[in-house]
């Protein structure tokens, strides 16, 4: 079945069953993917998949929902008895509706969609960068992680009041974690990730040489002394810890309680007033962009701090409603609505007088513990609280050298850290969850072992 | 008419479907396969969240799918499919084959599969005997009402969820196999603040294959060890960083060695050359102190099998025996590629991943000393009562969140502390266990890998690791 027949189906299953309201959500996925094993193919993988999600509004107009992977005529009438029975349970106290962005426009510049080059090619192509990254240094013996892979799919929200969209797509990832070994010395290990629309668009030679660089510059490393120290955030690592606490603008953790802000924080400062950070699910390099939420509204850029203030929450239609306002793009589809950033944009204002410009990464003589990647968030974040405690790679810049850290952690509040940021640097970089410059934090506390 | 009699171009649950499954092994073999695995599963789950005094979502899910991994040599093929008809799986195992570029004209012999062994029967009844939405509800509401106690409890969460998987397995060395696995979970969370001070607390409790474990849970007991934690760590000071013994606490606090250990004893850690363990088999790993075991069979824990995802029955697996190791986990590729003998640890989230070698219900055994015998031997650490999560990084790195800590001073608990994590390398670590408990106790979790997440027990007595850092402020 299409997406059309699907919505065909539904209706008039939905019509069978007297149900008047509903809407679904669907997505539909054909995945290819390879690992490599010293030159040898490893797993080979592929995979279709298909989800439609289904919810009904009953005659109290509460609503109920079931998930199904089983999309043919049966499934889809199973599944609107289940959310009807499951509206029974529907939430009294917080009502869903449609979005009333539902039908507006979408905006989507350009279909990004590649057509497949097949698991030989895929092979073919990581063979050879495993061959490569192992070759590019002595002490690279094996890349224990690897992957190439390729997806096209389709996602579609439909809903009873005629409401359709339909957005197609495809993307694909190579992902090259190498694993270093000298004697008498500790394994190293580093990687790097790099996303395309299709196998032909990833930067194969960036990932091989980025992985490779980032491994040999752990070869040479020493623990850290327990103390507080000066931090520049690569990019990647700053947006980690950003999304890692995006529920301090996200309305449904403010509704729930577990969020640092609070109904009146718009306009609460938080950091210096050189920072803005917008959520831009639609910005040309966010390879996973989509034009419209699980409830149909339409992904757009929203700032979430102007000038180091709050000025906006991210929302699905009921947060909205609560807050009196419209919603933002930014929800799941679900019995109780999710709602989560797309991709994160930091950017440097103009107003940056209070800003240490001399404190850039590639240049500043003196002392600073410079963090990569950061690592266990699932572990050592407590949004609700505010606080971190993170393993994290990277290295000590002193006198003039730059010695790997050998394992440490860094911790602190989230606020403090926004507080205590001391410089953006100009330039900005591209990862796979946003951009953002490098960013420095004046006394973190790290704990390392020497 | 006798179900094995049915002709049926599609797989039906609760039919007898070996004729076709043989077919489509045959099939796969026809074409050079060195072994054929189908893996077929339909899906009945339901979760239920309470927030506050209200249910505020109910989320029922079901749906069906097959999983079918081809071998040639080392190396498979993995595909997966909605499509359960003959057609539909047919062509999976032809895009099986053609990924693997099969070419070759040796066959293997496939002499049909076994007779069925069927674990489902006596679980059929399962699916009228587990809760109602209607019971999950009342009882989830009276367990968040329950942790109303003072006004500094902030959020009340209550979330139950079950899943009822229904399996076929069948292979071309004749693995025929049928099962029903039945795993519920409930928690309760909370959050407490005053003023500036934020604390948080949650208990998690899950079951295997019983359905009436959710209406035997003590609820205001659970209520009231939340309730308890969240007060205690209130006004909590962050711990100071450094290196220190310190005391983990039994159940959860066995989350060290699953994350820590276990994983690296996985024969997929092998396969890719990550493990410090690999060349120890008979070697001291560990303090004496330590015996560790992994096992799928424990009655009703939440990691319990009556089959693995490839059709072998668990076995109970001592890993390291008095800080020797002992065994591998297995699975079959692991068995392949490694040697290890398989375990009944191969396993997966759902039909969509292949199986890979993943541990059940993993716990160091019991030792001989009391709690008060390991505090007692501390002039100065931490003892931790609750663990959060972890993770091991890809050169053994490990690290754990302290839920709910406590200084020890000359011998006795004394202040609360938060903030602290728990970061070390297995290889350095388990010879530092140095005292264990004799209060050995399970809790559920669930352990995100390459075969997607899959239902765990980990566990352990109390037990004194002699020094490790402490990440703080």
């Amino acid at each position: 079945m299409n997406s059309r027949e699907i919505t065909t189906q539904i209706s008039k299953a939905a019509d069978f069953l007297n149900l008047k309201k509903w809407d679904y959500g669907a997505s539909f996925s054909n995945d290819y993917s390879v690992q490599v094993d010293k030159g040898d193919a490893k797993q080979l993988k592929a995979s279709q998949k298909q989800i439609l999600t289904i919810r009904v509004w009953n005659q109290s107009n509460l609503v109920g929902i079931t998930t199904t992977s089983d999309i043919s005529e049966s499934g889809i009438k199973k599944a609107l008895k289940q959310a009807n029975i499951a509206s029974d349970f529907g939430n009294k106290n917080e009502s869903t509706e449609f979005s009333p962005l539902a039908k507006d426009p979408i905006n989507v510049k350009e279909v990004k969609k590649r057509n497949p080059v097949g698991i030989k090619k895929l092979l073919t192509l990581l063979r050879e960068a495993e061959v490569k990254l192992i070759e590019s240094h002595e002490s690279i013996k094996s890349v224990p992680y690897n992957g190439l892979s390729e997806s096209f799919f389709e996602r579609v929200y439909a809903n009873s009041e005629g409401a359709f969209r339909s957005y197609s797509k495809s993307q694909a990832a190579l992902y090259l974690y190498a694993r270093a070994e000298e004697k008498n010395k500790k394994p190293r290990s580093s990687g790097s990730v790099k996303l395309g629309y299709g196998a032909d668009d990833i930067d194969i030679e960036s990932c091989i040489k980025e992985a490779s660089n980032k491994t040999i510059s752990h070869l040479k490393y020493s623990s850290i002394k327990t103390d507080k120290y000066l931090i520049c955030f690569s990019p990647d690592s700053f947006l980690t810890i950003i999304n890692a606490f995006s529920s301090m603008f996200n309305a449904r953790s403010i509704i729930d309680g577990v969020s640092l802000s609070n109904k009146n924080s718009i306009g609460e400062k938080l950091s210096t007033e050189a920072l803005n950070i917008y959520d831009d699910g639609l910005h040309e390099k966010n390879i996973s962009s989509t034009p419209f939420d699980g409830e149909g509204t339409p992904t757009r850029r929203l700032c979430l701090i102007n000038r180091g203030r709050i000025e906006n929450f991210i929302h699905s239609e009921s947060t909205a409603r609560i807050f009196k306002t419209t919603p933002t793009g930014h929800a799941g589809l679900g019995s109780k609505v999710s709602v989560s950033p797309d991709w994160i944009v930091v950017e440097k204002s103009k107003e940056n007088f209070d800003l240490k410009t001399s404190l850039v990464h590639s240049s500043y003589e003196g002392e600073f513990v410079y963090i990569e990647e950061l690592n266990a968030i699932h572990a050592g974040v407590r949004a609700s609280q505010g606080s971190f405690s993170l393993p994290f790679d990277g290295w000590l810049y002193k006198n003039g050298k730059k010695i790997s850290i050998e394992s440490a952690t860094v911790a602190g509040d989230i606020k403090y850290l926004l507080k205590n940021i001391v410089n953006i640097e100009p330039s900005q970089e591209i990862t796979t969850s946003g951009i953002s410059p490098h960013i420095w934090v004046d006394e973190l506390s790290i704990t390392g072992d020497a | 008419m006798l179900s094995s009699q049915i002709k049926s171009n599609e797989i039906v649950f609760g039919n007898c479907n070996k004729n076709l499954l043989e077919e489509i092994i045959f099939y796969g073999i026809g074409l050079g396969a060195d072994f054929v695995e189908i893996f077929i599963e339909n899906t009945d789950n339901s979760s239920v969240l309470a927030e506050e005094d209200f249910i505020t979502s109910v989320s029922p899910s079901f749906g069906r799918g097959a999983g079918i991994r081809i071998f040639k040599g080392k190396k498979d093929g993995f595909v997966s499919t909605n499509d359960l008809t003959k057609h539909g799986l047919m062509r999976s195992v032809s895009q099986a084959i053609e990924m693997l570029d099969i070419t070759d004209n040796k066959r293997e012999v496939f002499n049909g599969l076994n007779k069925h062994r069927d674990y489902s029967l006596s679980k059929k009844k399962w699916i009228n005997e587990v809760p109602s939405i209607h019971e999950i509800s009342e009882k989830l509401l009276v367990s968040t009402k329950s942790l109303k106690k003072n006004n500094k409890i902030i959020t009340r969460k209550g979330s139950y969820s079950r899943n009822l998987q229904e399996i076929i397995i069948a292979s071309s060395d004749g693995t025929y196999v049928s099962d029903i696995r039945l795993h519920q979970t409930v928690g309760l969370n909370v959050i407490a603040s005053d003023a500036q001070y934020r604390s948080s607390g949650s208990r998690r409790f899950g079951s295997s294959g019983m359905p009436n474990e959710f209406r035997l849970w003590d609820h205001e007991k659970a209520a009231n060890d939340v309730f308890e934690s969240s007060m205690n760590m209130l006004y909590a000071d962050y711990v100071d960083a450094g290196q220190m013994p310190v005391v983990l606490a039994n159940k959860f606090g066995g989350v060290i060695f699953h994350e820590a250990c276990g994983h690296l004893l996985e024969t997929t850690q092998i396969e890719r050359g990550t493990t410090p363990f690999e060349n120890k088999l008979n070697e001291k790993i560990a303090h004496e102190s330590v015996t560790a075991i992994d096992e799928g069979i424990s009655e009703g824990s939440f990691g319990s099998l009556s089959v693995d995802d490839e059709g072998m029955e668990p076995e109970k697996s001592v890993l390291i025996k008095d800080g020797i190791l002992k065994k591998f986990i297995s699975d079959r590729a692991g068995e392949l590629r490694t040697g290890h003998k398989r375990t009944g640890s191969g396993r997966r989230q759902n039909y969509s991943f292949a199986a890979a070698s993943r541990m059940r219900n993993t716990y160091i055994a019991k030792g001989e000393h009391s709690k008060e015998d390991l505090i007692n031997s501390i002039s100065e650490g931490l003892y931790c009562k609750s663990m959060g999560g972890g993770s091991v990084g890809a050169t053994g790195q490990f690290n754990f969140a302290v839920e709910e800590g406590y200084l020890i001073k000359n011998g006795n608990l004394t202040s609360p502390v938060k903030g602290a994590t728990l970061i070390g390398e297995a290889k350095e670590v388990m010879p530092k266990i140095s005292m264990c408990g004799n209060d050995l106790e399970l809790a559920p979790g669930f352990c995100g890998s390459i075969s997607g997440s899959v239902n765990v027990t980990v566990g352990q007595p109390h037990i004194k690791v002699d020094s490790i850092t402490v990440g703080g402020r």
